[in-house]
């Protein structure tokens, strides 16, 4: 099989051309990420990888690999870099426990619909459920985490595996893809046709047909409506379709609410942005989600942070929903009319349909809203009285230095909150944050991704103390390869979220919330990056400007209110109209 | 809202691997397989899987839009009793000098339209096929008669209103037939093969 003609002398035929294209498996998956325009693979090597690395060694001019330092690292990573991208992020990692150390980052990017493909090794065909060194059933794990997977085991198979593999992860409703190459594949030779790129699969329907009949519909109910509200999520994102979408918001009028994932498709600043969603989302928003008569929802999925109780959500609105994907129309939320298709297709459909209008009565509603948060909860947060910082005027401080313009990366907890909360945003692609899972030890990692995804822009990474100790590691990696993250740490010296909760919930029975920490700044000195701690008002913008003027990549701690609440919040098993302020 | 019996039938790719793909959507709900068979269709090169569940209206509908979401899955349709016609097939393996003894077994097998498939000195295997009672009901009037083993397949059903999927999906297979399906040819090589 892995025969090479011989040359005949003589008489140059075509069994030599045959010969000259014969490559291994592992240089077609190289080649394969080359014709696919990928120029950054985040990974880890091991055995069954290695022969994947050692053609890497001849590569390395034309791909540039980020050694991280743990595989979920990696797969963060490459979230982080298709979130800043819009591009596919490509993981490697080995069999057994580097696979399996990709979970996490599947099922976050799963739920989140980030673009990635992952090439793991695999023990040889072989070896296949013999219990062989490092083997695991890879393919069965991660099927209810990957939008499709794939286990190659012969050499000739792998360039037809990852063009499906790069179609399927970006294609439709985005998705992690897994690909499982055998070792034996990866060694062996074959005759080598060049690589295909596919665009389509017999049965794989990336878009509905987009029906003009049910857009019209819902124009009808647009037109009609007296208190319209638009719901975005990061579909809008997704679609690449920002542009479309604002059209439509402005000739509709229609005041606009998004999600966390939804977050910085529409500047902070625009007029009909009407806040945050959910259950640390804007009190306007959510109060009167529960009063609009038709709710337009966008590229979202009305998950059960942004609907709070189900069945006292939106009840008197007309829905529309607008989603790429099939399985999300009445999941959750029943729809008077389902808009299937790609939302960059269908939004311009649709602002046609509507007529121009402005809103202005009810746009003002929100705005009267707004004014009471700010009394109750926004002013204290972003100017507190007390000496003590908060997490929210460190995101105020920053916002003023990059005035909006920098790529916040965040990991998952109260920081995360006040984060969308209070951050400030002037395009699209700038928030990148673990929505669906809510993965602690996401934001260190994503925001290395983030960094490769954009290098032109300012990347920070604000984390909390908790988040932070789960995947410090990958310091490592800013140290070896340079990446420019700036560090902000948020320490409240709890796991703040948890604590929150424990403290409204369950009596103040603060139970393993307490958590200590390392100093931080001498970790990170021991990585050569540099760093401070700070705990002091009049410290904090020159510390953000120290922070975001460094030239490499810096840690800042800031040290905020150890009991501090996010608010307003809708309690689990409440109606998002019966949000508190306190 | 009321649970009832509901067939799917689903098309699929011939894959290694995909009733896995298919069997995780209802486990993940927590949802009872009652039944699952699957074969080639009429269409070759598509396969079929039919799936038994009790569910409501509204969660077997959300489990079919999941399942028709899978890359691999062509199509998955939900129908009640009514609108299908459906079968299950049993066998019967009875002691031979139990069949001979008197008319019971033999009238047994008239009612219920069994025949027998193997007659042996030891032993003889029936076979039927019908409804779910109906079956239960021949086996437990077997069980009289020292029922040595007894088998059943799962659900298999036609649906009735399906002519115009039929055309399509031959329509499909014509312009696009089906891809190889790749197995692991290397399980029984390893004297053969390299390893380190």
């Amino acid at each position: 099989m892995n025969t090479v003609e011989t040359k005949n002398e003589d008489s140059k035929t075509a069994t030599e051309t045959v010969a000259k294209t014969q490559i291994s498996g592992s240089q077609a998956v190289l080649e394969a990420l080359l014709a696919e325009g990928i120029e950054t693979v985040f990974g880890y090597p091991g055995g069954a990888i290695m022969p994947i690395y050692d053609a890497l060694y001849d590569y390395n001019d034309k791909l540039k690999h980020i050694l991280v330092r743990h595989e979920q690292g990696g797969i963060h990573a490459a979230q982080g870099f298709a979130r800043t991208s819009g591009k596919v992020g490509v993981v490697f990692a080995t069999s057994g426990p580097g696979a399996t150390n990709l979970i996490t980052g599947l099922a976050d990017a799963m739920i989140d619909s980030n673009p990635i493909v992952c090439i793991t090794g695999q023990v040889f065909a072989h070896l296949l459920g013999t219990d062989a060194f490092q083997e695991t059933d890879v393919i069965n794990i991660t099927t209810p985490v990957t939008k499709w997977n794939y286990q190659v085991t012969e050499a000739s198979e792998i360039p037809e595996a990852l063009a499906k593999a790069f179609y399927i992860a970006r294609s439709g409703r985005p998705g992690p893809v897994l690909i499982d190459i055998t070792k034996n594949a990866q060694v062996q030779l074959f005759d080598y046709l060049g690589y295909k790129p596919c665009s389509h699969i017999r049965s794989y329907r990336p878009k509905p047909i987009v029906r003009n009949k049910h857009i019209q519909e819902a124009a009808d109910l647009i037109n009609q409506a007296k208190k319209p509200l638009v719901l975005f999520g990061q579909g809008v994102i997704l679609g690449k379709a920002e542009k479309e979408f604002k059209e439509f918001i402005e000739k509709s009028g229609i005041p606009a609410a998004w999600t966390v994932m939804g977050l910085s498709a529409l500047e902070t600043d625009h007029p009909q942005n009407v806040g945050m969603l959910g259950m640390h989302g804007n009190y306007a928003p959510n109060v009167l989600t529960n009063e609009c008569d038709v709710l337009i929802a966008i590229g979202m999925r009305f998950d059960d942070r942004v609907t709070g109780r189900l069945d006292k959500y939106a009840k008197q609105a007309k829905i529309i929903h607008l989603d790429i994907d099939p399985a999300e129309i009445d999941k959750n939320v029943k729809t008077t009319v389902a808009v299937w298709g790609d939302c960059k297709e269908t939004l311009p459909i649709l602002t046609k349909l509507v007529d121009k209008k402005s809103h202005t009565d009810w746009l003002a509603h929100f705005r009267e809203l707004e004014k009471e948060e700010v009394k109750e909860v926004i002013q204290e947060e972003l100017n507190p009285s007390s000496d003590i910082m908060t997490m929210g005027e460190v995101v105020k401080v920053l916002n003023e230095l990059t005035g909006g313009d920098a790529v916040i990366v965040t990991d998952v907890g109260q920081h995360q909150m006040v984060a969308c909360r209070y951050a400030k945003f002037n395009q699209s692609k700038s928030n990148v944050t673990s929505g669906g899972l809510g993965t602690m030890g996401f934001g260190l990692p994503a925001a290395i991704g983030a960094w490769y995804g954009a290098p032109e822009r300012p990347i920070v990474a604000i984390i909390g103390d908790g988040g932070f100790q789960m995947t410090l590691q990958e310091l490592g990696t800013i140290m070896q390869f340079g990446a420019k993250v700036k560090i902000l740490i948020l320490n409240n010296e709890f796991l703040g979220m948890v604590r929150q909760w424990q403290q409204l919930f369950n009596d103040k029975r603060y139970s393993f919330v307490d958590i200590t920490s390392p100093d931080f700044v001498t970790v990170a000195k021991g990585y050569h990056i540099d760093g401070q701690r700070i705990s002091e008002r009049e410290q904090l913008k020159d510390a953000l400007k120290t922070m975001l003027d460094h030239p490499d990549s810096y840690l800042l701690e800031v040290m905020v209110g150890k009991e501090n609440n996010v608010f307003p919040m809708v309690a689990q098993g409440s109606s998002v109209a019966e949000i508190r302020l306190k | 809202m009321t649970k009832q019996e509901y067939t799917l039938t689903i098309y699929t790719e011939n894959k290694v691997g995909i009733i896995g793909r298919i069997v995780i959507l209802f486990s993940r709900k927590k949802i009872n397989i009652e039944s699952i068979s699957g074969s080639p269709s009429e269409v070759a090169g598509i396969f079929r899987f039919t799936i038994l569940i009790n569910e409501s209206e509204e969660v077997v509908r959300k489990v079919c839009r999941q399942l028709e979401k899978q890359v691999d899955i062509l199509k998955a349709y939900f129908n009640t009793n009514s609108e299908i016609v459906w079968q299950e097939q049993a066998l019967f393996k009875v002691a031979t000098e139990k069949v001979t003894e008197g008319a019971d077994v033999e009238r047994l097998a008239r009612i219920y339209g069994a025949r027998a498939v193997v007659i042996r000195n030891d032993y003889t295997v029936f076979e039927t096929s019908g409804h779910t009672e109906d079956i239960d009901k021949l086996t437990e009037a077997l069980a009289n008669f020292g029922l040595i083993e007894f088998v059943r397949s799962g659900r298999i059903a036609i649906i009735k209103n399906s002519e115009g999927f039929h055309k399509k999906l031959k329509e499909f297979e014509r312009e696009e037939p089906a891809p190889e399906v790749k197995e692991n040819e290397f399980l029984d090589k390893q004297d053969k093969v390299f390893t380190m």
